[in-house]
């Protein structure tokens, strides 16, 4: 008895062990995989160009005679060209309008979704699931299909600040992306989890749905804010397609379109100023995404949708 | 005091607090509607309509210029660079989709198992998908470079042939024909080496993103299912096969639904490394409607080609849900 319960322990516990090496091993390649091409990226920021062409693959860092070359970042940024407009460098420029950009649209879609959900989730209203699934239609709605009639728009929608049209400014940039299918979904969710006895004390200590949602439901969703907010930044620090189609002066890019076109003006000869200029866009979001990883994963998954 | 009105037999007049209560609720939550839907109804489903206008003129910076039918639609179905990029978007579609979903249901079904540092190769996998795509794509378009990427020199430090990548129009059977010196047909060229390398790239970046979608439907299968099936004497593979795999298949149905509609809308990623080219190897549907409208200002013409893609993508979303749809296990 003691032997035939004996033997098979052995045998599995050695099986288990060859398996989770195993694993490991799949699992630690797929994350150097993933991770490598950034430090490949930031070590040619720091190199010569020199040193780029001779030895893509050896020194990595540049550690034996050629110190690290860190004037590369400020190089990057003074060969972008300088805006006369606002007498800074256009590096800058970009990093403003991508920055203010985000930031706008993060806001507006906060207040967008919060209500929509909050309405969706608690009110009674006429026509409601009606209103829910052509929400749920403008999912399936591919963006190649609305682009040019939306490129159109901003050439005739008139600009309340002054000449011309929406095209090259930043309400093309801002407007069309202030509301969230994906922000409205995921808040509706989680409100719906809020306690429904909650709502009815508030109300019959005579609370009115406005004062509710801001000092009761919100205040409860941190989380799912958090959620959207950071979501809803990466997409639009991402977004490239659109503010190449909508903008035409230099002073009106974002990060993402001031690299492509550094890339296709300058990308052939000057590779490490190329590697500190996407450094400069990437890392910061990387680090960001680090202390805030969990939110990401939580949103994406409550949902499933992606951008 | 409703309720004692009801409680009374009283019948409620128009105005009765009750009703007068629910209006003001309505008309609140269209209030807290209206924002939302202000945005989505300007700007995605008007768009539709005023699009599909657009396409049935040509349109030039002073509005439509001139009515033409459906002669947009006609030109397109008989412009041979059209086909060509649905072809090109199609294998770039059939090789991409099985490839990740392939490659995120390996990672998440290992991460799934009892290991240490879970959350920390999770965040690992996820940060090609957080990345600004414009500059991982410029990264990955250095790595491919002919002569001073990373790839290329990895190559030659194993003795392997050095290639073009992004550069080569060529179709990948074709150069495994030249290398091998058996002769192959144009027609079984296969997809350029261009295509691949935009592939890989693709792989790369949203390989995580199903890991995290997979591990979520992982998690909700319950747990008593394997250990009864392991008392039964199953082992790890039978598992796979006869449980994950048929409990986890809506969580897979609707990654493949969501995979193909965006590899079929791919653009930034391809723009930046290629352009569309080398010539126009990898010129997908939505890079062809993006240089329509941008290089040569054919609003009319491009419009037509979004109308087409759509109900290509929208035939194959009803087959996928037709064919794929039936082997779901809803459990």
């Amino acid at each position: 008895m003691a032997v035939r319960t004996l033997q098979p322990t052995i045998i599995r516990s050695r099986r288990v062990s060859w398996t989770q090496i195993l694993i490991y091993v799949v699992l630690t390649l797929g994350a150097f995989i993933a991770v490598f091409p950034f430090f490949h990226m930031v070590a040619t920021s720091l190199k010569t160009y020199g040193s780029v062409i001779t030895g893509a693959f050896w020194p990595w860092f540049p550690l034996g005679d050629e110190p690290l070359q860190w004037q590369n970042y400020p190089e990057a940024i003074t060969t972008i060209g300088w805006d006369k407009q606002w007498n800074i460098y256009l590096f800058f420029r970009y990093a403003f309008n991508s920055i203010f950009v985000s930031l706008v649209i993060v806001a507006g879609v906060m207040i967008t979704s919060a209500l929509a959900a909050y309405a969706f989730a608690l009110m009674e209203i006429p026509g409601k699931n009606l209103l829910f699934l052509l929400l749920l239609a403008t999912i399936m709605i591919p963006p190649d299909l609305t682009i040019v009639p939306k490129a159109v728009m901003m050439y005739q929608f008139p600009n309340p600040f002054g000449a011309g049209s929406w095209y090259n400014t930043y309400l093309a940039l801002i407007i069309p992306f202030l509301a969230s299918v994906f922000g409205i979904f995921l808040l509706r969710q989680f409100f719906l989890q809020i306690p429904r006895d909650l709502y009815d004390a508030a109300f019959i200590d005579g609370c009115g749905h406005l004062r509710y949602l801001l000092t009761i439901v919100l205040p409860l969703s941190k989380p799912a804010l958090v959620s959207v907010a950071l979501i809803n930044f990466i997409w639009a620090w991402d977004s490239f397609k659109w503010p190449l189609l909508v903008t035409r002066d230099p002073q009106m890019r974002v990060l993402a379109v001031g690299l492509q076109q550094f890339l296709v003006q300058e990308g052939g000869t000057k590779v490490q100023l190329m590697m500190a200029f996407s450094s400069m866009v990437v890392v910061p979001v990387i680090i960001f995404y680090f202390f805030t990883q969990k939110y990401f994963t939580e949103g994406i998954t409550t949902t499933g949708i992606k951008g | 005091m409703t309720s004692q009105a009801i409680a009374a037999g009283r019948p409620l007049s128009f105005f009765s607090p009750r009703r007068l209560r629910k209006l003001r609720e309505a008309g609140l939550g269209y209030l807290f509607l209206l924002p939302a839907f202000v945005v989505l109804i300007v700007f995605e489903f008007w768009p539709i309509f005023y699009g599909a206008y657009i396409s049935t003129c040509n349109w030039t910076v002073k509005g439509c210029t001139k009515q033409l039918g459906l002669a947009n639609y006609v030109r397109a179905l008989n412009d041979s660079e059209m086909w060509h990029s649905l072809l090109v978007t199609a294998s770039y579609s059939i090789i991409s989709v099985p490839l990740q979903l392939g490659i995120s249901l390996l990672l998440a079904y290992l991460l799934f198992q009892q290991i240490r540092g879970k959350s920390l190769y999770r965040v690992l996998f996820f940060m090609p998908y957080i990345t600004a795509t414009v500059a991982s794509a410029s990264v990955w378009a250095f790595l491919y470079s002919p002569d001073r990427g990373l790839i290329n020199e990895v190559a030659r430090l194993l003795g392997l042939p050095q290639l073009k990548w992004l550069g080569e129009a060529r179709g990948i059977f074709a150069l495994i024909g030249d290398a091998l010196n058996v002769p192959v047909p144009p027609w079984l060229a296969g997809p350029s080496l261009a295509l691949i390398a935009i592939i890989i790239y693709t792989t790369w970046v949203f390989v995580g993103y199903d890991t995290v979608i997979f591990l979520a439907g992982l998690g909700n299968i319950p747990n008593e299912l394997y250990e009864a099936a392991k008392i039964d004497g199953a082992n790890g593979w039978q598992l796979f096969r006869r449980i994950t795999i048929p409990l986890l298949s809506p969580t897979t149905f609707f990654l493949l639904l969501y995979t193909v509609i965006g590899t079929f809308k791919a653009f930034n990623h391809i723009y930046v490394m290629t352009m569309g080219g080398p010539g126009d190897a990898t010129t997908t549907a939505s890079i062809f409607i993006f240089q329509q409208m941008y290089q040569y200002n054919r609003y009319g013409y491009s419009a037509a080609l979004s109308f087409i893609l759509f109900s290509v993508i929208l035939i194959i979303t009803i087959i996928q849900n037709r064919v794929a749809g039936r082997a779901v296990v809803y459990a």
